[in-house]
């Protein structure tokens, strides 16, 4: 495992050298694939097959956006490089996250992440809702993170350890604990999900994704979602395997609010962005419903819905920064709703393509990832056999076709602008990357499932 | 492999038209669906009239969950491929003289179509067919929201989602299905080993309805339907014709290959019901039917009363009502391709499809009325056509479940009679409109699509039993596995 901390004096390297960076990482994480599972610094971090999957995801998804930076990051703000740092540092959190083996390190990636994110979000500095939502999304943040460090301490009263290996144990040998370890957990729990804005903890989503620069939205709907999810899926199925019937009802609970608020509130947005920033919601929505079933088949599935919302998302969020540049209008309003693409199959029918693809797989539409995702989400509910949280599900995800249709009938059907959208090269081979890798998956899931 | 190639030949069709030229793409496009065509004749002239499985295929895909790229035509599937194959050559012909914009991506999207059919036609996997049904919807979605007339977003949109919403149902239930098989790999999708499973009483009525729900959406059945006029009437012809004459096929070929074997404890408890349902849609149909002014929205809501009559024969679960849906799908797809045909002649002349503004026709244009009122009589179920038999043999079926529901779904010959006869007379008949001042007759091209589905008309009206034996033999399989 590569720790990025070798990299914070690379303040001055700009887009090439991050790329290269991150390439470097990404080959070095997929390196030692065969190697036996193994602990890092003093039993602090964890490497196996499923860590070296969640944290290809995540950089691979940081590449694609630092590629879908240039242009971008210049334009709205002035200190470009310092960007890259923070992203750069942000991905340090991430993997801390993801490989944790003890609740501090989660704590610090945690951490990590989150101050790193807090100032990306605030990067348009000249513009007001930039700003507001930095602090929002500061303020409950902290707030989040202070009950999940309170939750670690209840943990550590009860067991007397920080250690998920230590945890897991104390869970297994003691069929009655005390209730601090109830509390704790739940605490813990409160923090996490707000992280990867689960209802009810999910108000800061809309107003922090919106009012942040949309390559910073991509980075976060993303890379923290996914980190987020890994270190769920890490404590509750290892460490917490054991008190299974205590927390299934409690995130089923969850579950059920997150499908609801994000899907039902995204069929009324009428920008983009917002819409995307509830889509994200809902797709928490699916991974916890693959967490609360924890079956064999939860694993796989969640490995794969992150990669393939992560896929989908940086797309969508790729052909609505080009095309929110490109109509030119400089205010929020006209930028990301959704008539900007009216008329993109003219304009360009590569975006308008990309963004159809995208769209199709965030809904689950049959030979995209993205359906293989939701098919092996439903399997894992189905094996657990808890069927009636399945029906919101399904009703959920044809509310989802709904309002990721929008989009793709404004690029075809709608009529707009006349003129074409040009696309640099170097970003139209990111967008192509992503939506082959989509459609790929899509015909062969086999490739990728079963791997971990 | 020949199977196989049934799906490859018109993908693979649809790709180099996509790719090539405007102005060549419709040749093209006919090319590839003519060889289509010799392919399905090779197929049924090859055929055996067994309750077996024939031209198999089957090729590993996802393993880890035992998905299967596999297929097969056996009795219930060969009338569908055979219509499919023989629809689609003259649905693409039949736009030969109306210019559509973009014409590569038209008749890419509309082999793209054929192929997802086939697809679904064909598949022996549950997870295959289930891909196959939604890969369908994609084209033909596209071809009427794109090509469509003036309320096109709204209504197309309304009919993908409910479908969508209808067939992910169905998801939940074929993958609850998986869970329950086991071989020695494991659990296994094959459509052939969900025949096996016996589960309870009560689960069986769950998994009924969700397949019942996603079916009844998509043919549709009375109460689901309301997407179904609309969309008929906004889409292009060429897209209507797709969805009435095949696609509303693949509701009912799901139920005869999903329903009738896997859940027949649950078809006991809520038979009656869907025949009840699908009763008042043939009524139902029937009657605003005969108010409707608008010539496609007439076989639009004539097509929603057949369909129902097709359903309550199959749910009957009675030989001849299965025999009867099965023949019934292919005179229907016949019939009601060449009247879509016929009303976008008229106004592709005239520019009105109101029957109130039409008249006169008859007087300078013997071909297009002799054609006309061949498959107008098809449609009303005339005895030595190809209507009269399916109708036959599905009421027959009907009667047999249930004498009441029977004699009111036998309305459905009396009240077709009043709205095909109402349509043919009140727009080819009678004194002259504005309208049709000047009606030319039938070019070749158009006599070249009407020709084909005349002679079916007649062959299958009087001798069915060249198809009849062909599905007799897995239907009755099909239906002893029912009654254990």
């Amino acid at each position: 495992m590569v720790l990025f901390l070798g990299f914070q004096k690379s303040k001055n390297l700009l887009l090439p050298a991050t790329l290269l960076v991150l390439v470097l990482t990404l080959i070095a994480n997929f390196a030692n694939w065969n190697d036996a599972p193994s602990l890092y610094f003093k039993g602090m971090l964890f490497e196996n097959k499923l860590t070296m999957a969640f944290s290809g995801i995540v950089l691979l998804s940081a590449l694609l956006i630092a590629a879908l930076t240039r242009g971008f990051i210049d334009d709205e703000s002035a200190q470009p490089a310092e960007y890259y740092a923070i992203m750069l540092f942000s991905l340090v959190g991430a993997i801390m996250m993801i490989g944790y083996e003890n609740l501090l390190m989660l704590f610090v990636g945690v951490e990590i992440l989150s101050v790193s994110m807090y100032v990306l979000t605030g990067s348009d500095k000249r513009n007001l809702r930039s700003n507001e939502a930095a602090l929002k999304y500061l303020l409950m943040g902290s707030f989040a993170t202070g009950i999940m460090l309170f939750g670690m301490a209840l943990l550590y009263g009860a067991t007397g350890s920080f250690n998920l290996t230590a945890l897991k144990a104390y869970v297994l040998t003691n069929p009655s604990p005390s209730p601090m370890l109830y509390v704790g957990l739940l605490m813990l729990l409160i923090g996490m999900l707000f992280k990867v804005s689960a209802a009810p903890f999910h108000f800061w989503t809309p107003d922090v994704y919106d009012g942040a620069p949309t390559v910073f939205t991509a980075f976060m709907s993303t890379i923290v979602k996914t980190a987020g999810f890994a270190a769920l899926y890490r404590l509750l199925s290892g460490s917490f395997s054991g008190a299974y019937t205590f927390w299934w009802s409690t995130l089923a609970g969850i579950t059920v609010l997150t499908l609801l608020a994000g899907n039902i509130t995204a069929v009324y947005q009428n920008s983009f962005k917002r819409m995307m920033a509830y889509s994200s919601i809902s797709h928490a929505g699916y991974l916890l419903l693959s967490l609360t079933a924890m079956s064999a088949q939860s694993q796989d599935a969640i490995v794969f819905y992150s990669l393939a919302y992560s896929l989908a998302t940086i797309s969508a969020f790729g052909v609505l920064m080009i095309v929110g540049k490109e109509t030119g209008v400089r205010s929020h309003e006209v930028k990301e709703n959704f008539n900007v693409f009216n008329g993109l199959g003219k304009k360009n029918p590569l975006l308008a393509f990309v963004l159809t693809v995208s769209m199709l797989s965030l809904a689950g539409i049959p030979l995209t990832a993205g359906f293989w995702g939701k098919f092996f989400v439903f399997s894992s509910v189905v094996e657990r056999g808890i069927t009636w949280i399945l029906v919101v599900a399904v009703l959920m995800s044809a509310v989802g076709i709904y309002y990721y249709f929008k989009a793709v009938i404004a690029a075809y059907m709608r009529e707009g602008e006349a003129g074409s959208i040009k696309v640099p090269q170097f970003y139209r081979l990111v967008l192509i990357i992503t939506t082959i890798i989509t459609l790929f998956f899509g015909l062969l899931p086999d490739l990728l499932k079963g791997l971990v | 492999m020949l199977t196989l190639s049934l799906i490859l030949i018109p993908l693979i069709a649809g790709v180099i038209t996509l790719i090539t030229k405007n102005n060549s793409a419709k040749q093209l496009a006919l090319i590839g669906a003519a060889i289509e065509l010799v392919l399905a004749v090779v197929i049924y002239a090859q055929f055996q009239p067994t309750a077996d499985q024939q031209f198999g295929f089957s090729y590993p895909w996802i393993q880890s969950a035992g998905i299967s790229f596999a297929g097969g035509i056996d009795g219930i599937s060969i009338l569908l491929v055979m219509l499919t194959a023989f629809l689609t050559p003259l649905i693409i012909l039949s736009t030969f003289r109306q210019p559509y914009k973009n014409a590569s991506t038209f008749y890419a999207l509309i082999l793209f179509m054929q192929a997802a059919l086939m697809g679904v036609f064909t598949a022996t996997d549950a997870f295959l067919f289930y891909l196959f049904f939604e890969a369908a919807l994609i084209p033909v979605y596209f071809l009427a929201a794109v090509w469509g007339g003036e309320d096109r977003i709204k209504v197309t949109f309304k009919f993908f989602v409910y479908t969508i919403f209808g067939s992910l149902f169905m998801l939940v239930a074929l993958v609850y299905l998986y869970y329950q098989t086991t071989s020695a790999q494991g659990h296994t999708s094959e459509i052939s080993a969900f025949y096996k499973l016996a589960l309870d009483a009560q689960k069986q009525g769950w998994i009924f309805w969700a397949f019942f729900i996603a079916f009844a959406i998509k043919m549709p059945v009375f109460p689901f339907h309301t997407w179904q006029p609309d969309t008929y009437t906004e889409s292009p012809t060429p897209a209507t014709m797709l969805l009435a004459g095949i696609m509303l096929k693949m509701g009912v070929y799901g139920v005869i290959r999903f329903v009738l074997p896997i859940v027949p404890l649950g078809l006991q408890t809520w038979g009656t019901t869907a025949i009840v349902l699908s009763v008042i849609g043939i009524v139902y149909g029937s009657i605003i039917a005969i108010q409707q002014r608008d010539m496609k929205r007439l076989i639009a809501y004539s097509s929603f009363a057949h369909v129902g009559l097709m359903s309550a024969g199959v749910f009957s679960q009675t030989l001849s009502g299965v025999q009867g849906a099965l023949i019934q799908m292919l005179a229907h797809g016949i019939n009601v391709v060449g009247l879509f045909f016929i009303i976008e002649i008229i106004f592709s002349r005239t520019k009105t499809r109101n029957i109130e503004q039409l008249g006169g026709i008859t007087q300078r244009t013997p071909h297009l009325t002799v054609y006309f009122m061949i498959l107008m009589l098809g449609s009303v179920a005339l005895p030595l056509t190809n209507g009269f038999v399916g109708e036959f043999l599905l009421l027959r079926g009907v009667y047999e479940s249930n004498i009441w529901l029977g004699a009111i779904a036998g309305t459905t010959i009396i009240l077709g009679a009043v709205y095909m006869l109402r349509l043919f007379q009140k727009s080819m008949f009678g004194a002259k409109s504005t309208f049709t001042e000047h009606f030319a007759d039938l070019s070749f091209s158009e006599r070249a699509v009407l020709v084909p589905l005349v002679i079916m008309v007649f062959w299958m009206g009087l001798y069915p039993n060249s198809f009849l034996k062909l599905t007799e033999p897995a239907v009755s399989n099909l239906l002893q596995m029912i009654h254990y």
